[in-house]
């Protein structure tokens, strides 16, 4: 068998390069030199990615379009979150090489699962990046809230992993294949069975759990407060749009014959995921448990370009994970500089006044929440409208109105910080923000961009149709 | 014959399972593991898949199973044993677990049996099983097998630092 | 039922009950050889630790002491058969069990000689490594029975001990799965014979020596017998068991001793053969029956086993696992390394 390593080459290095950094870091003292390396490693790999487009191993490993803009989209991800964590570990006294080491790999299994082209390998590529996710959630040893997240997050995502091989076997006991493709043509006869419905359902259970769809959603909120900001921040992005990227492929590809049946119930869990993100996100007083149910209501909206299926609907997600992607971190970076030593940061009451003694910080917290509200001219808005817009496209009008509604209702519990930042005195002691050049340069990038975006989208509206073919 | 033996293995995994959630004591619970986890490997020998059936018995018989057993004798739940039931959403537990027969049982039907893959019992018999597990796995599963070996080091990695790092 | 009933009267059963009639004869054979060497080599190794320590060993009961073990097995017979008040019953009474049966089903692959073998399997050798993982839940399981302090102690440090050094093991085997090219044992030990040293000992001399270290752990001897350290845990796992119950834990010791000798003398030693230069020099070696070259080298491995008792004093408990995890693992991967690049270039 002839093995073309061409289109790995950036797992590969990535791979390569994380084994080097958790070396490397027995013997660097400063920790930070190794986040820089991390950075400058993802570089390198992202600098090999124009030319790794192709299959591998039989069909195995699929790099297109539709992989490389997931896998740059996990490159931003990842750099974002360690300018956001140089500073913040040190803070959380876990200033140690793993973390980083254990992003990357992390990242190295979101790549591999926008890339799988076979269930086997998207199983092993979720495997890696889930383990080392559960990791980094626990990463505080000394705090019990992260061990408990840890913990929630590792049982709940076994238990899913669980599911997810159940929905594999049965499919391969149906068609005889675990090749995405091969599976779409075995089941291009069109016959529908409780065998085929039962695995769907499975594999849709188990990257619903991944994503946070309702109700598989149990598992974000405590997981997402107790671990890490910036371990918060890396897993409400990075391991979402990876499952997104595997739902779009398994379904559209593997299932695309099963459309019909596999969007009902995906309609059913949007609308789900939508009120019972928005709705719970309304009663949180901690920002971190209020992002959690806000990240649960944005993968309903994303889920509905999934549900629009066909070029449109997948450009809208893959665009829409992008600007969340953009949005969500920018809103934690902030998060991020409230806390500092002995000051946790976490409530909203935290943020009265924060206009008046920190105006710059209140301002680029403004932007992040008009954007995840959806308000023009931020990108959040461009997000929603394409996928709204794509939604009416395939005849699914109702579905965006609903999401509309949701919209709105949302506004209430985001612009209740702006409130309390532009509206209230400030309380207690005051604040002061840990910064640094690394956190600094990073709310820079997510502001700027999820400006640019919300004024001039057409060159990254391209880049995702083009990418998603 | 084959039947035979198929039916006691199957009917014995699904008693020792039962029992492996009855059992009021944990250490109990294991030890029925145990014994279903070597009906598992028979399972394994009836399909000629000989070096399965030994590494399930080597990895989780004996090292996986062992670590529960370590813990389960370290925690030393003596008073859990004597609580009636500590968890209360049982009767939902018991009815999703119904549905999802019922679901396996309806979907039954539409598993094939025609499918046939260059791997058939004959050639399988002829390569020896450890040889034919070797060559797919090397050259076929190459992919797989490398990502799986990462997704081990990451374990390692994951636990020596959450259970050796020193705290600073 | 009426189903059986034809499958006996058909032709050719006949034949396969004879099969089942000549592996029955074979293991109890097996059996039979087996225990009277148990008993004896409890004498032998309190007669070889004896004159190692300047004293004379058992020497009144018979000529010599010999009928030491018999009077040993009628006193282990007849004893009061004790039970702790609050132990787990049945598992109390289980845990000898496993640990012997454990013991003694390793013993069905292992050829004794060039076709005796009760299974000849393609696997014998991860049946070996299965089965004796399996052994640790005897010892653990009566730690834990026995509501005693000592016991658990004992278990516990065994549990531990069992399956870090089992990896050892198994990877000290691999380097010999690599040039045998099969895990059948008695290919193994055809291999061997043709290769010039005629003994895997000479090419794998690093996986030999992880090994049979590996292997005094595994059978929880001296100087890694930790979990039955008299001075601090009385008697270790088997505290609290007496009469024939205490008799089967000793028994399966020393068989698992008797297995893992045995292992040692087929995938290191050449198993029945001779090396090809021994014949070559004295070719009246030829002759002797193959059994007899496997006994040899058995006894020697298990003298062997005697004169480090004898030797060593006791490793302390983290020595033990640092003995295990820094020097046998890496020492063992290291190993098939370098086999594995010696298979590929030559």
């Amino acid at each position: 068998m002839e093995i073309n390593i061409q289109p790995l080459v950036p797992e590969i290095i990535m791979a390569v390069l994380a084994l080097l950094l958790l070396l490397l870091e027995l013997f660097v003292r400063r920790k930070e030199t190794v986040g820089l390396l991390c950075i400058a490693s993802v570089t390198v790999a992202a600098y090999y990615m124009p030319q790794s487009f192709g299959k591998a191993f039989g069909g195995m490993f699929i790099s297109d379009g539709y992989s490389v803009f997931f896998k740059f989209l996990f490159f931003i991800n990842l750099i974002l979150t360690v300018l956001l964590s140089i500073r913040y570990i040190v803070i959380e006294r876990v200033n140690h090489g793993e973390y980083y080491a254990l992003m990357m790999l992390s990242t190295l299994g979101m790549m591999i699962m926008a890339s799988a082209g076979d269930l086997i390998v998207l199983y092993l590529g979720l495997e890696l990046m889930a383990l080392s996710t559960y990791i980094l959630a626990g990463f505080i040893r000394h705090d019990i809230r992260s061990n408990e997240a840890a913990l929630k997050y590792f049982l709940l995502g076994a238990f899913s992993s669980a599911i997810l091989l159940y929905g594999i076997t049965m499919i391969y006991g149906r068609t005889g294949t675990t090749g995405i493709a091969l599976i779409g043509a075995a089941l291009a006869e069109g016959t529908v069975d409780p065998v085929l419905l039962l695995s769907v359902t499975a594999l849709l259970v188990a990257l619903g759990f991944k994503i946070a769809l309702a109700p598989f959603h149990m598992w974000a909120p405590d997981a997402y407060e107790g671990a890490p900001t910036s371990v918060t921040a890396f897993m409400s992005v990075g391991p979402k749009a990876a499952g997104f990227a595997a739902l779009g492929r398994v379904f559209l590809t593997g299932f695309g014959p099963l459309t019909g049946e596999w969007s009902v119930i995906l309609i059913v869990l949007s609308v789900l995921t939508m009120a019972v993100g928005n709705i719970l996100a309304i009663q949180q007083q901690n920002i971190k448990r209020m992002l959690a149910y806000s990240s649960v209501a944005h993968a309903g909206y994303a889920v509905i370009g999934v549900i629009a299926a066909g070029a449109e609907g997948l450009s809208s997600m893959m665009n829409y994970l992008f600007i969340y992607a953009l949005m969500n971190i920018g809103a934690f970076a902030v998060v991020i500089t409230l806390r500092s030593e002995g000051f946790q940061g976490e409530s909203l009451h935290d943020y009265k006044g924060l206009s008046r003694t920190h105006p710059v910080a209140a301002a680029v917290m403004l932007v992040f929440m008009f954007s995840l509200t959806g308000i023009p001219p931020t990108a959040g808005f461009i997000g929603k409208f394409y996928i709204f817009k794509a939604a009416v496209a395939a005849g699914y009008a109702w579905l965006a109105v609903v999401a509309v509604v949701f919209s709105v209702i949302s506004a209430f519990f985001y612009l209740r910080v702006v409130m309390y930042m532009y509206m209230h005195e400030p309380e207690g002691e005051p604040l002061t923000l840990s910064l640094s050049p690394a956190i600094g340069l990073a709310l820079l990038i997510t502001t700027v961009m999820v400006l640019i975006v919300g004024i001039y989208p057409s060159p990254f509206l391209a880049f995702a149709r083009i990418a998603a073919g | 014959m084959v039947e035979l033996f198929f039916g006691y293995l199957a009917g014995a995994v699904v008693v020792l399972s039962l029992l492996v959630v009855f059992s009021r004591n944990a250490v109990h619970s294991v030890l029925w593991m145990l014994l279903m986890f070597l009906h598992m490997a028979g399972l394994y020998l009836l399909l000629n898949a000989e070096f399965l059936a030994a590494t399930q018995v080597i990895v989780y018989a004996g090292a996986i199973l062992v670590l529960f057993l370590f813990v389960i004798m370290l925690l030393n739940i003596t008073e859990e044993m004597r609580l009636e039931q500590f968890t209360v959403g049982w009767p939902m537990g018991v009815s999703v677990s119904l549905g999802v027969l019922i679901a396996m049982l309806a979907a039954l039907s539409g598993f094939r049996t025609d499918l046939k893959g260059p791997w058939s019992i004959e050639a399988v018999e002829r390569t020896t099983h450890t040889k034919a597990l070797g060559k797919v796995l090397y050259t076929e599963y190459m992919l797989p097998f490398e990502i799986a070996s990462l997704v081990l080091l990451v374990a390692i990695v994951g636990a020596v630092y959450l259970a050796k790092k020193r705290l600073r | 039922m009426m189903k059986l009933f034809e499958l006996l009267i058909q032709p050719g059963s006949f034949d396969i009950l004879l099969d089942i009639l000549v592996v029955v004869l074979k293991i109890a054979v097996v059996i039979a050889v087996v225990m009277l060497h148990v008993a004896y080599a409890t004498y032998f190794e309190r007669k070889v630790i004896g004159h190692m320590q300047v004293r004379m060993g058992p020497r009144e009961v018979g000529p010599h002491g010999l009928l030491q073990p018999v009077a040993d097995m009628l006193k282990l017979f007849f004893k009061e058969d004790i039970i702790p008040a609050r132990a787990d019953k049945p598992v109390f009474y289980l845990a000898p069990v496993i640990s012997l049966m454990a013991a003694l089903s390793s013993l069905a692959v292992i050829p004794f000689f060039d076709g005796f073998v009760i299974a000849d399997i393609n696997i014998g050798l991860l049946f070996i490594l299965a089965v004796s993982s399996l052994g640790s839940y005897g010892i653990v399981l009566s730690g834990w029975a026995s509501n005693s302090k000592y016991s658990f102690l004992g278990g516990l440090r065994s549990m531990a001990q069992v399956i870090s050094y089992e990896v050892a093991m198994g990877l000290s085997l691999v380097g010999v799965m690599i040039m045998a090219g099969s895990l059948n044992l008695t290919e193994i030990v055809r291999a061997q014979a043709s290769y010039p040293a005629g003994m895997f000992a000479v090419p794998q001399v690093l996986g030999f020596f992880v090994f049979i270290v590996a292997a005094i752990a595994e059978t929880n001897r001296a100087p890694f017998d930790l979990p039955e350290a008299e001075s601090e845990l009385v008697a270790g796992y088997f505290v609290e068991y007496s009469g024939m119950r205490f008799a089967l834990f000793y028994a399966a010791e020393y068989i698992g001793m008797i297995v893992m000798g045995a292992l040692a003398v087929t995938c290191f030693l050449g198993g029945w053969t001779v090396p090809g230069f021994v014949t070559a020099v004295l070719p009246f070696l030829e002759h002797v029956p193959g059994v007899v070259w496997f006994i040899g080298k058995l006894y020697f491995i298990i003298f062997f086993y005697y004169w480090i008792r004898a030797t060593l004093p006791r490793y302390r408990y983290d020595q033990l696992m640092n003995i295990g995890w820094k020097i046998l693992i890496p020492l063992a991967l290291v190993n098939i390394l370098i086999t594995g690049i010696a298979k590929v270039i030559l």
